[in-house]
């Protein structure tokens, strides 16, 4: 494709992609989860339809457990934009005191899948955009771009409609929906390639530098408030560390890491021994098959 | 460094396809080192006794590890220091063929495997001329499981033999064949000494190598319109993405259908302002003045897409359903979706050999070429001009499932069409073009039951769903067909089953139809449902008692009829027998229209 590059070729798919599901779907919907991923999104959203905002709302799903600069990063990003951000939190969850220490798998379930549910039939989205990409995991790379919900928010893996060259078929019947995967082809390698070029911000977490955690089942485990308890034998450390991805502070594994820039962020990531995922706690919990069980019961 | 290459991995079950990917990944360093973990440790609990199963690094599904199967595309994403690939595994069944289609659709080069120990098979040959129905060129053979035949140079020539044959049949730029060992990893990135009689490239480094730049056969500009995008009164945009040429600020272009002529105003390139802009690049045209332009148009400049509404279109059938001809389904072509109907199947394609089939139904998995017109005039291209312009997919309007992908090979002229002449529409081709089941629905039941008025409220209702419907009551057939038929008792005989062939043709045509009469006697609603198909009869019977009905007496015939005015009337001087298993029993005394409407619409639409 003459002077294109891969990163040319790649945000024109995405915008591509986000055009179509606004002139196919009634109401959609970008999730935000704050992440350079999400930032992105963001940034392709903005893009795709200049000078027009973005013709949809955006929206957090809030754990309540995010690292504070990352809701501190939201609220600066929707200012700054003029976008409509929309905060949905499962206060069920919240006043049964539902907690990433005690309950486990339970804890992402209630808070994140629920509360995504919850959100998305609140408000009646028909199409939710999410930024994930097919090099994350196992069950993700099998997915499609337009990936189909039912009623139940269900995913049905071994069902998935066929989906040829640019043709997106997005129909749907009432109370089904589709979740849409616009940045499916991109890497890791890309994503942080095309934050550089495009300078888009990011939430500072993702530079290292030295903060306070602890050291939990093999994972560095930043201190971001006082409701992380120590256990017996562990102590407060401070590190030099920085995080390959961002979500609930007690389950997000940071790295030992000297990259303060994009560019040792990039040189460290070509040369990385271990997929993103691995520093993220939530997935090794329920086998190698677990994102799909959580995919198949509604979460992104 | 070479351009990406997004390339598939196809052929029959077990032929080891995935094993393949894995392997190259895993020799090539490719996978991480949690990945490489995981997959040690998912091996002991798989199915090759506690060695590295390398098809376990793509069958990312429960179901797939499970049953040692491929269900689905996975996309792997991998870099050399040659070259970026972007890699799909389809699996090999033919239950999944649509899933290998997918994949076929997103490829420029195929990588086709064939066990050495058995050949080209029936699917092998699928697979092949599937990929080359979805637009790829470029081919490698990856002849596996070698070390099952002891590397024979004899038995790999002979099925290079075949391959070439079969390739023959097809338009393709490059092809290679090699032979390997996907379990072993001879000739996937080492050269293997155990085939020394094979010249050629590993399979890596052929990948690392291929060109894949297909010539354009379009040098003009298109770019089918995505939407039109209005921020405020003062801008107005077309958005898309250019599939051929190239454009600048200050060209002339033409918008298509609507064929009006404008100057390109500016260009919006990925949100940046800029001068110029080329194929490939998602774009934001602004035009010099106002035309007749949504989405679904194209804008053109030194190009001639066809303009028509019937085309020839070669498809392969996806959907459980087997297709007919008459079917009505939603058509996707380039960023239009319109209504359209599979005019004719010319013949299907045999899989082996590429003959051409008689065929009147298209079953899932087949290939087929068909004329498909639709409902007014679209913008389209041969897909081997314009690849964006010349796909297509059918969208079924009820289960909105993609039924079918296919490519358009040339357009039609309305005068070229005959098809009609030869083609006997069916009753079942003319209810799908209805979007339907045809029923009679039959009411029965006293005079002044309540009948005709809730028979007018179902049809009303049936007709704001879009259904297409007819009600036949006493007005319009008493005063017409049946003009010449009195009241004695052969002549209701006779009126009931006019009415009930009537019924029968219009459920022929695929219509819907309501009737409303007294008909009163068991036999001749017996009849009746004989003539128009038990299964196409539904029996509503409005059983408002005789005191209700006399009570309400709206045309003041009972009091004639008790005057002895009206001889043989119904519950009074003649006799009504109710039905004895009718589908459907509505009592009024107690119900207003609405809710006495809500009831039996209810229950009718359960049995539609």
């Amino acid at each position: 494709m003459g002077s294109m590059t891969h990163l040319d070729e790649l945000e024109a798919e995405a915008i591509y992609i986000m055009r179509e599901v606004v002139a196919q779907c009634e109401k959609p919907v970008m999730l935000y989860s704050i992440g350079k991923d999400s930032s992105v999104m963001l940034h392709l959203a903005l893009k795709a339809f200049y000078p027009e905002k973005p013709p949809f709302p955006f929206l957090h799903v809030n754990t309540t457990w995010k690292f504070r600069e990352m809701i501190e990063f939201r609220n600066k990003v929707a200012e700054k934009y003029g976008i409509e951000m929309l905060e949905y939190i499962n206060e069920d969850g919240v006043n049964q005191g539902i907690n990433p220490f005690d309950h486990g798998s339970a804890y992402t379930d209630i808070m994140k899948t629920k509360a995504l549910k919850q959100a998305l039939d609140k408000y009646g989205f028909t199409a939710a955009f999410g930024g994930g990409r097919r090099d994350e995991e196992k069950s993700r790379a099998k997915e499609r771009i337009f990936s189909f919900r039912n009623s139940e928010h269900a995913w049905d893996p071994k069902n998935q409609r066929p989906e040829m060259w640019k043709l997106f078929n997005a129909e749907i019947n009432k109370g089904e929906s589709v979740r849409v995967f616009p940045i499916s082809n991109w890497t890791e390698k890309d994503i942080w390639q095309y934050i550089q070029r495009e300078k888009i911000e990011i939430v500072p977490l993702y530079f290292s530098a030295v903060r306070p955690c602890i050291e939990r089942d093999g994972n560095i485990i930043m201190m971001d408030d006082d409701r992380l308890k120590l256990k017996d034998g562990e102590k407060v450390e401070h590190k030099k560390i920085r995080f390959r991805t961002l979500g609930c502070y007690p389950l997000t594994g940071g790295i030992e890491s000297d990259a303060e820039t994009l560019d040792e962020i990039i040189a460290e990531t070509l040369s990385a021994v271990s997929s993103e995922r691995t520093s993220r706690v939530i997935d090794s919990d329920g086998g190698s098959a677990s994102m799909e069980k959580r995919k198949r019961e509604g979460y992104f | 460094m070479n351009g990406l290459l997004k390339f598939i991995t196809c052929g029959s079950v077990d032929d080891g396809k995935s094993t393949l990917i894995g392997h190259m990944l895993y020799d090539a360093k490719l996978i991480f080192t949690d990945q490489e973990e995981s997959l040690v440790l998912d091996s002991k609990v798989g199915s090759r006794g506690g060695e590295i199963d390398y098809s376990l690094l793509l069958d990312g599904l429960m179901a797939e590890r499970e049953q040692g199967i491929t269900i689905d595309v996975a996309y792997r994403y991998f870099t050399t220091e040659k070259r970026s690939f972007i890699v799909a595994d389809t699996p090999g069944h033919e239950e999944y063929t649509r899933n290998m289609a997918v994949g076929a659709s997103f490829a420029e080069l195929a990588v086709i495997l064939v066990d050495a120990s058995q050949g080209m098979l029936t699917q092998t040959r699928r697979h092949t001329r599937i990929c080359s129905l979805m637009g790829i060129k470029h081919f490698v053979f990856a002849v596996n499981k070698m070390d099952l035949i002891n590397f024979d140079q004899k038995r790999f020539n002979k099925i290079k033999k075949t391959i070439k044959i079969l390739l023959a049949e097809f338009e393709y730029e490059s092809a290679a064949v090699i032979p390997v060992s996907a379990t072993d990893g001879d000739n996937i990135t080492t050269k293997s000494e155990r085939t020394s009689w094979y010249r050629g490239k590993t399979l890596l480094s052929y990948l690392e190598a291929v060109d894949v730049d297909n010539a354009d056969n379009e040098d003009g500009f298109t770019m089918p319109v995505q939407r039109v995008c209005r921020p405020d009164h003062t801008f107005r945009g077309f958005q898309g993405q250019i599939e051929t040429g190239t454009i600048s600020v200050g060209d002339e272009i033409v918008t298509l259908p609507s064929n009006e002529k404008a100057n390109v105003k500016s260009i919006i390139d990925a949100g940046n302002n800029v001068s110029f802009a080329e194929k490939g690049h998602a774009v934001t045209i602004q035009l010099d003045k106002e035309v007749d332009v949504s989405r679904g148009c194209v804008l053109v400049k030194d190009a001639k897409p066809e303009i028509s509404s019937l085309f020839t279109a070669k498809i392969l059938w996806m959907d459980d359903t087997k297709l007919v001809a008459g079917k009505n389904y939603m058509l996707k072509i380039g960023t239009k979706s319109i209504p359209a109907v599979v005019m004719k199947i010319k013949y299907k394609i045999g899989v082996n050999d590429g003959r051409e089939l008689i065929a009147n139904e298209i079953y899932k998995n087949e290939i087929a070429v068909c004329d498909i017109s639709t409902s007014e005039k679209i913008v389209f291209d041969k897909f081997e001009i314009n690849q964006a312009l010349g796909s297509l997919i059918l969208v079924d309007r009820i289960t909105h499932m993609t039924s079918a992908c296919g490519i358009v090979e040339h357009a039609l002229r309305r005068s070229d069409n005959l098809t009609w002449h030869d083609m006997d529409i069916t009753r079942e081709q003319r209810a799908a073009q209805k979007n339907q089941t045809p029923k009679t629905i039959w009411f029965t039941g006293l005079s002044g039951s309540g009948k005709s008025t809730i028979a007018n409220e179902i049809d009303k209702r049936l007709f704001t769903e879009g259904c297409h419907t007819m009600t036949l009551d006493g007005d319009n057939i008493r005063l017409g067909l049946n003009k010449n038929l009195g009241f004695k008792e052969s002549d209701r005989i006779e009126n009931i089953r006019r009415i009930a062939e009537v019924s029968k043709l219009m459920n022929d045509a695929g219509l819907i139809v309501i009737t409303s009469f007294v008909s009163p006697y068991r036999r001749d609603r017996v009849r009746a449902k004989e003539i128009i198909g038990k299964d196409n009869f539904i029996e509503v019977y409005v059983s408002t008692p005789l005191s209700e009905c006399e009570k309400r007496d709206v045309k003041g015939l009972y009091k004639k009829a008790r005057g002895g005015q009206i001889p043989n009337f119904t519950g009074v001087s003649s006799p009504y027998e109710p039905p004895e298993k009718a589908d459907i029993i509505i009592d009024t005394s107690n119900l207003t229209i609405e809710e006495a409407a809500d009831e039996v619409f209810e229950k009718i639409k359960t049995l539609l």
